[in-house]
């Protein structure tokens, strides 16, 4: 597997694009996972009690998916050092069908003494940003 | 109960979890659950191929082990969190290794803010993650993770 090397990148690149797709049973198998069963992310009723339009996704299950763009790009997951994001706007999954989620990840600053590069993801669902300020600090060798 | 967040708990620093073990099937199942289809995730000769003595953990599964930490605080009812009010803010990692299968791994928890602005709260919690020393307790030297956590908590309405 070839690892992309810090000389060759340049603030601006576009190093990977990606669309997710967020259906119920991804949130029922996240609420498992990790142990986060608020109703919200299953139960329609109570989401819509709630003043939401529908059932949501975990913000950290739709954080923690698009993630995989920068571990596939940088070959070793490890290799991410921090990784943050603000949750601007909830995404809402449909009882049938997906929620199509679109990825782009971009070099957003290097730094060449630390040997690692800042990777800025852009995450829409609908056209809409769902995270804002979404940053993945990577490694490199 | 108390429906707003008491700022008292601002500086608040709880005492080490008992150890979380971390194994090789939940990291699996983790990143199934995440679309995390790196080999590292799955296949123990995959992780050993680059160096890690076991399968490596997804960037965010630490939030597994922060959330039950983050419950002694805001599950606690004098804290005065509604939690049927309770939207994430952010989440922030900072892997100062990565996590990997056969970690036993102890969690410091701080409250390092409670603030409040025209009746909506914001508390921001941090978790240190350290491996777990002989006797169950925080091993200094090998500080595994951050995980920083805001949340926002909505007034009450007034319906």
């Amino acid at each position: 597997m070839t690892r992309p090397v810090l000389e060759e990148l340049t603030v601006g690149d576009v190093v990977a694009t990606r669309t997710v797709q967020i259906d119920r049973a991804t949130l029922v198998r996240y609420a498992g996972a990790s142990g986060d069963f608020n109703p919200i992310h299953w139960d329609e009723r109570f989401a819509r009690e709630v003043g939401l339009p529908d059932v949501i996704a975990h913000g950290m299950c739709t954080m923690g998916t698009v993630v995989d763009v920068v571990t596939d790009w940088v070959g070793d997951p490890g290799a991410v050092v921090r990784y943050g994001t603000r949750f601007t706007k909830p995404v809402p999954v449909p009882a049938r069908g997906a929620a199509s989620v679109e990825v782009t990840a971009t070099v957003g600053a290097l730094d060449v003494e630390a040997r690692t590069a800042r990777i800025d993801l852009a995450v829409t669902h609908d056209g809409a940003k769902v995270l804002g300020r979404t940053q993945a600090v990577v490694r490199l060798g | 109960m108390a429906s707003t967040p008491d700022p008292a708990y601002a500086g608040r620093e709880y005492p080490a979890t008992g150890p979380y073990a971390v194994g090789r099937e939940k990291i699996r199942e983790f990143a199934s659950a995440v679309g995390a289809s790196h080999p590292a995730h799955h296949d123990t000769v995959a992780a050993r191929g680059l160096g890690y003595p076991d399968l490596v953990a997804p960037p965010t599964f630490a939030v597994v082990i922060a959330q039950r930490a983050e419950s002694q605080y805001v599950a606690d009812p004098a804290a005065g969190i509604d939690f049927s009010r309770v939207v994430h803010a952010d989440e922030g990692f900072t892997h100062h290794r990565p996590i990997v299968a056969g970690d036993e791994l102890v969690t410091v928890l701080h409250v390092d803010s409670v603030t409040q602005r025209a009746g909506i709260s914001m508390i921001s919690t941090r978790c240190e993650l350290y491996a777990a020393g002989p006797d169950g307790e925080a091993d200094t030297d090998d500080h595994v993770a951050t995980v920083t956590s805001s949340l926002v908590v909505r007034p009450e309405e007034s319906a």
